[in-house]
């Protein structure tokens, strides 16, 4: 009775951070957790939400647990990686939003080397995916942390020449992000790699959606690009995958929405946990190898599932 | 073995009457070959070719209906092993279990759960499924007054579980509607598949060695008559099940095994005792080929997450969710709040009416039918364009609602707000953002 499935491709090893604590990426030879036909060399990583200015609408259940360093990015970078033993963090330059703060990209690049020299976990850096401001903003950071091989995104197809060549230029790794369609993740890497990023300095940033808000269509992409990567052997989609689920799970409504509000939903937090937490198992199956999270006990959750299916 | 549609070409008639449906008998071959039609379709048939091909064409995967009426789960039939390839069609059930040896109050409790966990969102009932009643006292008495307790409190399908026939033999006799006996194991399996036959219900067919296990004991369960199976592998991990029901879903429909052609059963509420973990393993099941998954909680809070995790992945992804055409106010809106147009695509409606709500500006959401197409794939369709949008506006009543007369259009059309304007007479049409993301800025700064 033969019912496996063979492969041909591998997901590519990406190395992200410097030292003791440099995580490694990716590696996989079968679909996500089915090593009773393939290879999953290592567990993917939690990265935490780090905002580089308080922000303005994270629901209670997310506030708390960081309220005594929300508007300091260094502390609580460092919360994340001594309290919660986060794998990386990811620091989200949301005050150069134009339509927000609009920091400056100096500014902006001070905070990133204030974290990048505060921690010694590997650091994610992330723009608001406003494409021109993004272009100065990402810039200025790859320079900012020079010689912590962070990985920095979104690099998009408007503006990849700036991005990806900062990525180059400064030895940091890129998230090449498209809109949730696989030819499009596919043409972005062919244009990143011609510029001369190599292929294993990339991550592909799909667009993650919350669980009902979207999660149906990343996961689908997710699915399509693994198969291309391993059965396929199709070089351009073999990169592994980031998901930015707090970001997205965060302000769905259904975990915004407090226990007074609609007791018929049942206790506020553990739903938004819940919300974080299915959202991630979702991606995690369909093929995700860095989970960008908030709260920390969907975290831990997350782990503890991680660990079953290990 | 299963027949290739060339097998199956040499038992038709190869008239290419068409009476199927279909232009050609080869043509036909083929379908049934894929599971996608139905030998009856051919009028035409010898008695010798319809019992060469029953076997053969019967679908990879059986559809089993447990219970009637309104309450009715339908399980299997799946055809695909992943939703990009067409669709997964019947939706895995929730089973909520309750044990005959606790206590009333923790009974009540759950009893609760499965009629109070119950959600509309986007138009659909998002509910539990099945009842799961288990003989934990050994007691046929016992488990028969639980059995009419749970039967007093709900309508659901119940599943029957006990590896004694005696007890489900009891149990069967209080439960009138056809529901799901769990079940047939290597010792047991004949006294259970008559029991099966003689009540009419869906029978579990559980093995102590995974797809091995099955392999061997659903055949002979096949040989006794009984044609609605549900198969559990038996692991109480998550690790081995997952791999169970990978290669149980290959299995049928890849490789063609008649053994696993049924669909599946499966226990977070036995592979963990932390609530949060169990409904993970059951979103876990729900995106990974469990067709009933039985959990010892519902509460809301995990209920709700996880229906809408079903609700997305057995979404068609060739039609998209939709949400009805009308006026959604969203907070209080009065008449001189925002005024915003945009189309009935579920995931546009989700973000959009998103982020007006957290913009905390009362608004009022027109949503136009464009069957479910996102803003951009509407209008290059041609459905979303000025001469429609304009009667829609019209008709909406939206007139009545506010003394201004300023539409608001998604960014990404702004290229026909000229146009949108002289259509629409009267009202002055605005360029929102082009990202969602942008609203609440705009409305805050949004004046009639």
């Amino acid at each position: 009775m033969e019912v496996k499935e063979t492969y041909n491709g591998t997901i590519r090893e990406v190395t992200l951070g410097v030292g003791d604590k440099a995580v490694v990426v990716g590696g996989e030879t079968a679909l996500s957790f089915y090593t009773f036909e393939g290879v999953m060399p290592r567990k993917p990583v939690i990265a935490f939400d780090v905002y580089d200015e308080e922000p303005a609408d994270w629901p209670a259940p997310v506030v708390e647990p960081y309220k005594d360093v929300l508007g300091d990015p260094v502390k609580w970078a460092l919360k994340c990686q001594n309290e919660y033993g986060a794998d990386m963090i990811c620091l989200q330059l949301v005050s150069t939003n134009p339509t927000g703060t609009n920091r400056g990209a100096e500014e902006a690049a001070q905070t990133v080397k204030a974290v990048a020299d505060a921690i010694d976990i590997p650091m994610i850096v992330y723009g608001t995916a406003n494409v021109e401001k993004d272009t100065e903003v990402l810039a200025k950071a790859a320079e900012a942390a020079q010689g912590k091989n962070v990985l920095m995104g979104p690099i998009e197809e408007d503006n990849y020449k700036t991005i990806a060549a900062a990525a180059l230029g400064f030895q940091q790794a890129g998230a090449t992000h498209s809109p949730i369609d696989v030819n499009m993740a596919k043409q972005l890497n062919i244009l990143a790699t011609q510029l001369g990023l190599n292929a294993d300095r990339i991550i592909i940033d799909p667009t993650t959606g919350a669980l009902g808000y979207g999660l149906e269509y990343v996961y689908s992409v997710m699915e399509r690009l693994r198969l291309a990567a391993l059965t396929q052997n199709d070089s351009m989609t073999q990169m592994p995958i980031i998901n930015t689920i707090g970001k997205e799970v965060w302000k769905a409504k259904e975990v915004k929405v407090s226990t007074e509000e609609e007791p018929a939903w049942g206790d506020a937090e553990t739903r938004g946990i819940i919300w974080e937490a299915m959202t991630a198992i979702a991606l995690l199956m369909a093929g995700s190898d860095i989970l960008v999270m908030r709260h920390p006990k969907a975290v831990e959750l997350t782990r503890d599932f991680m660990a079953l299916m290990a | 073995m299963a027949l290739t549609g060339i097998d199956i070409f040499k038992l038709l008639p190869k008239t290419n009457c068409q009476e199927c449906g279909v232009p050609t008998c080869l043509a036909f071959a083929m379908k049934l070959a894929a599971g996608q039609a139905e030998l009856s379709s051919c009028p035409h048939l010898s008695d010798d070719a319809k019992a060469a091909l029953g076997e053969a064409s019967a679908p990879p995967i059986r559809l089993v209906t447990m219970g009637s009426g309104d309450d009715a789960f339908k399980a299997g039939g799946e055809l695909v092993m992943f939703r990009h390839d067409k669709t997964f069609f019947n939706p895995c059930g929730y089973a909520l279990l309750i044990d005959d040896t606790s206590g009333a109050s923790e009974i009540d409790g759950k009893l609760k759960q499965v009629n109070e966990s119950h959600f509309v969102r986007v138009e659909q009932d998002l509910k539990a499924d099945m009842v799961a009643v288990k003989c934990s006292s050994g007691k046929p008495e016992t488990f028969v007054e639980i059995i009419e307790k749970v039967k007093a409190a709900t309508s659901l399908p119940l599943i029957l579980m006990s590896d004694n026939p005696e007890v489900i033999h009891a149990g069967m006799a209080v439960n009138g509607e056809a529901p799901l006996i769990y079940g047939a194991n290597k010792d047991n399996y004949e006294k259970m598949a008559d029991l099966a036959k003689t009540h009419k219900t869906a029978l579990a067919v559980i093995s102590d060695n995974g797809i091995d296990g099955l392999n061997d004991l659903v055949p002979k369960i096949e040989a006794l008559g009984v044609k609605d199976l549900v198969l559990d592998p038996g692991y109480r991990n998550p690790k081995e099940t997952l791999q169970s029901l990978v290669y149980m879903r290959r299995g049928a429909l890849v490789k063609k095994i008649k053994a696993f052609g049924y669909p599946t059963i499966a226990f977070p509420v036995e592979e963990t005792s932390d609530e949060m973990m169990e409904t993970l393993l059951a979103g876990l099941y729900t995106c990974k080929y469990g067709s009933i998954i039985v959990v010892g909680n519902l509460k809301p809070q995990y209920a709700l997450p996880l229906y809408v995790l079903r609700q997305n992945i057995y979404t068609d992804p060739q039609r998209p969710m939709q949400v009805k055409q009308g006026i959604y106010p969203i907070g209080t809106p009065n008449e001189n709040s925002p005024v915003l147009v945009t189309t009935n695509f579920s995931l546009t409606y989700f973000i959009v009416t998103g982020e007006v709500e957290g913009s905390r500006v009362p608004a009022w959401m027109l949503i136009q039918d464009v069957e479910g197409l996102s803003v951009m794939t509407a209008w290059a369709a041609g459905k979303f364009v000025p001469e429609k949008i304009a009667p829609f506006i019209k008709g909406s009543g939206i007139e009545e609602k506010v003394k201004h007369r300023k539409l608001v259009i998604p960014g990404y059309l702004s290229q026909m707000s000229g146009e949108l304007d002289d259509e629409l007479e009267g009202w002055k049409v605005e360029v929102g953002p082009r990202e969602a993301a942008d609203l609440p800025a705009f409305l805050k700064a949004w004046s009639a």
